[in-house]
């Protein structure tokens, strides 16, 4: 099969650009979930790939082929719409066979394509039906039906499942990831602003933001190694605290001073950021409560949210001008204004300079 | 673009240039031979046809309506065919081809219309004030003597008069009782087969409503049995029976009347749909604020539908203005009830002076060109 | 709409009655021309249509039987016969003077000063006695008032269709309206998706001019267009007229396609194009089909307005028996038949009906079209 080669894209409307350069590499077989919040670029970067977006400069290939100038039908590309984009006049059955009616292919082959992804996707029971008589879900399938039946390449999904409600998102989520599995040849690019399916369906995720690529990586690398603080804040939820700090040792360790306390982080950090501001980040799940009264932050209770499986507290903290958000497992009970000490393990600290770069990738 | 971008070189306002003239030029020739073909097609099969068929009247024409709507969906076909024969989109040009195909596909649907709309309504607005400075046959060049004379007029003055009348009545009388219509007939249960039956006037033509009314309008002398339902009526009440269509002045009222009677139907139907657009919320606050049904109605809703009460006057307005069939049947334009497009035909047809008819034309053309300023203000506004 | 809790059952009332009133006075014109049309023509002139229903009085006044057909009968000479010579109705009063027509009552027996009697029975039939032989060759003139039964037919719309040329007409009407409708609605649909869909330099530029044309009168296009026509060789043909109307009705079609087809969802139109589809495709086998609701709200719009038109007709069809359309045969028979009640009301009805049965069959488009086309910034 194919992957796709970007080699920096760039987008613009008239004076305005709006896609400042991405270079990306998706290999064949992988599936790649582009990820970041509302306008910044994912989907105007994904309807570049189908080719219903011109490309303003840069080289766009999929498989070995140039494809700026080839239009969609011909990139070997198959997209499902957030809408579903169903032909509301033809039935489930025409809308599946349309693409290859169009180009003109035998009706015996139309016909075992159809049947087949219909069994796949459990649609048979409804191929006489108007798109209007099925519900969202069904709609959905139709909508994957069509771009299985199409036996593309790479497969393109522009955010599926937000019409979809809360558990046919889940249902229809496995479904997709399963889809991958019986295809394991097929490339897939997958849009959303849903952290969680980026997290559950990507190989590998690419983090925008507006307009260009914050991160690429696993999710885990993502969850892990944040390159920086948009990447840091923008995946897990709820997001990363981020507290200022102060730079008091380098070297294979790097020592900061956060409030009136000091930490030792197995992050190395270069000799001339010594005495600099830096953001200290730390993921609510990965705070515990110090029972010594020695951790590393202390702070005032302000707010219990208890969701059962886990109570999220928010903690004012002296001179922070965000309150600290701490994840626990199980019920917890506090009382408003306890005050309560956090300690973390170094580990799980992450350190980003002034730019918000992460240290590691320094 | 991205191809002259790729071969951006000295060269490329040259190339430019002419690239744009070769793409009209084929624009040009694809539509010519898309329209070659689909007539040339279409005479072949009408004289095939004649030839085989007893010639019969009803048959022609029913060939010649099927040939003519065929000739016109033959062009579409032929001519995009032909375009996708010249720029495939396949082998090693695919990219230009598809950006030049591209290029030239949007003209050749638009094609048919912007030749038809610069024919029709254009070419002739500019002809007209071409015209409008010249003589009777539109031969001769005689300056503004078609404005002076318009000038002084009578009849002229006569048609203004009772054209600024129609503006001032009929928008007003339909959007009323529109209005009235739409608000009563929303709150019955058998208010759809109301609204059904004060709309169907809409269907009927200036002709024939101006025979309806003019039966209802019919006037025997006093003592005789009165046929016409006004008069019947009048006597009935112990009046005397009027040749109501030869009353001055008041006749131009009644003559009103059958396009009030018509364009009711229009503005009901549109108010109504603008009333049940108003946020039931709006309405149930009132309610509980314990306005009555008169207050919600006028305090309300009214002013929530403004804009489009201005829709309906304007688009009533404009029909007034050309308003001619009514006037030519029921009085042509005796007894001082001449109008503008009426008095315009007169010049036309009975005058045969093609340069005073052109002139009054203008006339109504300029009464409309503030209507269509606002009209484009308010489409640009919105499509961004 | 709901009333409510405490809803006034009088003010609800006053609106039903009110509503009545409006249907009543807007269908009221129609109807004096659709019972006229199927009323004796006799009877149109003499009494209004709203009577109809009802027996009228009708005065006539017949002609007894010439007086050389008398018989001597016990020493009188007696003249019998019927009032209504061969009909039938009935006698309601009768008299022998023009003055008091209606002196007598049926079966009573008049006296004139001459020694004559007369008796006219309920049913028509009369007997004269005269003491002496009468003299004379006409008849006596018998002044009676009779009750008709409500009369109606169809010999008007016989009369109509086949001696007034109104069937003619209607086939010319036919002619011009079908493919009027027809051509600008395809014109127009292409036109409409490019202005939607397809990205061309100046298409702002021509939605404006389109939006501009929509109220240019008629008027203004009369005289350079029958020049031309005349220039060109085309005036006084179907062709001519077809290609009149279509350049009249094609703003608004463009106006009201573009409004509908720029609101189809723009995914529909990119997955056809991922799917193969060109654009010609897309247009034929998505734009189309979808855009049905629009279509046929402009086509009934169009309809409608080519079939009542008068003024396009006039100018570019001719006078003659073989082009007159409905509405020009109308008119001219306003002109000419001025007082012929029965024909033109037949005539009008003849000419109306399509249109109200379309108005009738697809009014839910025409309200469509006429939302889609009038409400901009409402």
């Amino acid at each position: 099969m194919a992957g796709v080669l970007m080699k920096d894209i760039r987008k613009s409307y008239g004076a305005t650009e709006v896609i400042h350069g991405i270079d990306l590499e998706i290999h064949s077989g992988e599936f790649v979930v582009f990820v970041g919040p509302s306008g910044c670029g994912k989907s105007t970067l994904l309807r570049m790939i189908a080719g219903l977006e011109t490309i303003t400069s840069g080289e766009m290939y999929i498989g070995d082929q140039l494809v700026n100038d080839i239009p969609p039908s011909q990139r070997g590309i198959a997209m499902v719409f957030q809408s579903y984009a169903l032909y509301p006049h033809m039935s489930v059955y025409d809308n599946m066979a349309f693409g290859m009616r169009i180009a003109k292919r035998p009706k015996a082959e139309i016909d075992k394509r159809v049947r087949e992804a219909a069994e796949i996707l459990r649609l048979t029971p409804y191929l006489d039906r108007l798109p209007k008589a099925l519900s969202g879900g069904q709609r959905q399938r139709v909508a994957i039906g069509r771009a299985i039946v199409r036996d593309p390449k790479v497969f393109l999904f522009d955010e599926p499942l937000s019409n979809l409600d809360a558990a046919l998102r889940v249902a229809t989520r496995i479904e997709i990831a399963k889809l991958k599995e019986s295809m394991p040849q097929s490339t897939m690019v997958y849009v959303t602003h849903d952290q969680v399916e980026a997290m559950t369906l990507a190989n590998r995720i690419v983090v925008l933001s507006a307009g260009r690529i914050e991160q690429v990586g696993t999710p885990i690398e993502l969850y892990e190694r944040p390159a920086n603080l948009f990447v840091a804040q923008f995946i897990g939820s709820p997001a990363m605290n981020v507290q200022r700090a102060r730079i008091d040792k380098t070297g294979e360790k790097t020592t900061i001073v956060l409030g009136s306390r000091k930490a030792d982080l197995p992050i190395p950090s270069p000799a001339d950021l010594a005495g600099a501001e830096v953001h200290f980040g730390v993921r609510p799940e990965d705070l515990t409560i110090a029972t010594n009264g020695n951790g590393l932050i202390d702070g005032r209770v302000n707010i219990v949210e208890s969701l059962g499986e886990v109570t999220n507290v928010y903690l004012d903290v002296e001179n922070a001008p965000e309150p600290i958000i701490v994840k626990l497992p199980g019920v917890q009970r506090f009382n408003r204004g306890e005050i309560i000490s956090l300690s973390a393990e170094p580990g799980k600290m992450h350190l980003f300079n002034e730019q918000g770069r992460s240290l590691l990738y320094l | 673009m991205a191809v002259t971008q790729a071969t951006a070189a000295p060269s490329a306002i040259g190339s430019g240039l002419v690239s744009a003239l070769s793409t009209i030029a084929v624009t040009l020739v694809v539509m010519a031979a898309g329209l070659a073909a689909s007539i040339v097609l279409a005479v072949l099969a009408y004289a095939l046809i004649m030839a085989i068929l007893p010639d019969s009247k009803l048959l022609g024409a029913v060939i010649v309506m099927f040939l003519g709507v065929a000739a016109c969906f033959g062009y579409f076909w032929s001519a995009n065919k032909l375009l996708d024969t010249f720029y495939p989109a396949r082998g090693a040009n695919i990219a230009a081809n598809l950006t030049k195909a591209n290029a030239i596909r949007p003209w050749l649907f638009l094609g048919p219309a912007i030749i038809v709309l610069g024919l029709y309504l254009v070419y002739p607005v500019f002809n007209s004030v071409v015209l409008s400075f010249h003589g009777p046959t539109g031969q001769e060049w005689v300056g503004t003597y078609n404005y002076r004379w318009l000038a002084q007029d009578p009849a002229f003055r006569e048609s203004m008069r009772n054209n600024i009348l129609w503006l001032i009545v009929v928008p007003a009388a339909a959007t009323f009782f529109g209005l009235i219509a739409a608000a009563l007939t929303d709150r019955i249960a058998w208010g759809n087969i109301a609204k059904s039956l004060i709309f169907m006037p809409m269907a009927i033509s200036f002709v024939g409503a101006s025979v309806i009314w003019k039966f209802i309008y019919d006037y025997r002398p006093e003592g005789a049995e009165q046929i016409g339902l006004l008069n019947a009526i009048v006597t009935a009440f112990g009046g005397a029976p009027q040749a109501w269509l030869t009353v001055p002045f008041w006749n131009n009222f009644f003559l009103m009347v059958v396009l009030i009677w018509i364009q009711t139907g229009f503005a009901m139907v549109i108010l109504s749909a603008a009333l049940r657009g108003i946020p039931e919320e709006t309405i149930e606050a009132a309610v509980i604020d314990g306005a009555s049904p008169f207050q919600i109605f006028y305090k309300i809703k009214v002013p929530q539908i403004w804009g489009t009460i201005a829709v309906v006057w304007t688009t009533i307005t404009i029909l007034v203005l050309k308003v001619f069939d009514i006037v030519l049947a029921m009085t042509n334009g005796q007894w001082g009830t001449q109008v503008l497009a009426n008095y315009m035909f007169d010049w036309m047809f009975r005058g045969l002076d093609f340069g005073r008819a052109s002139t009054i034309a203008l006339v109504i053309m300029i009464m409309v060109v503030p209507i269509m300023i606002w009209n484009i203000r308010e489409v640009r506004k919105d499509v961004r | 709409m709901s009333t409510g809790v405490g809803a006034r059952p009088a003010l609800t009332w006053a609106v039903h009655l009110s509503v009545l009133f409006l249907v009543a006075v807007w269908t009221t014109p129609t109807l004096g021309i659709l019972v006229s049309s199927f009323r004796d023509k006799d009877q149109i002139v003499v009494s209004g249509w709203w009577t109809s229903f009802f027996p009228t009085e009708q005065n006539i006044v017949a002609r007894a039987a010439p007086p050389e057909e008398a018989v001597e009968q016990d020493g009188q000479w007696v003249i019998t016969g019927n009032v209504f010579e061969g009909g039938s109705g009935t006698v309601s009063a009768f008299g022998t003077s023009i003055q008091r027509p209606k002196e007598f009552e049926p079966g009573t027996t008049a006296e004139t000063r001459d020694g004559q009697t007369i008796t006219v029975q309920k049913n028509g039939d009369y007997v004269i006695t005269y003491p002496e032989q009468p003299e004379g060759r006409r008849g006596e003139r018998l002044f009676v008032t009779t009750l008709e039964p409500p009369k109606f037919t169809l010999a008007n719309y016989n009369t109509v269709l086949f001696s007034e040329g109104i069937g003619q007409s209607f086939i010319n009407t036919l002619t011009v309206t079908i493919p009027a409708t027809v051509i600008p609605i395809l014109i127009a649909a292409y036109a409409a998706y490019a202005l939607s869909w397809m990205r061309f330099p100046g298409r702002a530029l021509l939605l404006a001019t389109v939006v501009g044309l929509l109220v240019v009168p008629l008027q203004m296009a009369l005289i350079p267009l029958l020049r031309l026509y005349n220039g060109v060789g085309i005036g006084k043909s179907f062709i001519g007229i077809w290609l009149a109307h279509t350049g009249f009705g094609l703003p608004l079609a463009i106006y009201l396609l573009r409004n509908y087809i720029a609101g189809l969802p723009r995914e529909i139109i990119e997955s056809a194009r991922v799917d193969g589809a060109t654009d010609f495709d897309i247009f034929r086998k998505i734009i189309l089909p979808l855009s049905f609701p629009a279509l046929a709200s402009f086509a009934i719009f169009q309809f409608l307005w080519v079939w009542n038109d008068l003024l396009v007709a006039t100018v570019f069809l001719g006078n003659n028996e073989e082009q007159l359309v409905l509405t020009g045969r109308l008119r001219e028979l306003l002109g000419s038949r001025g007082g012929n009640w029965e024909i033109l009301s037949t005539s009008a009805f003849v000419a109306i009906v399509v249109p109200i049965i379309v108005f009738f069959a697809l009014q839910r488009y025409l309200v469509r079209g006429l939302l889609a086309g009038s409400v901009k910034g409402g």
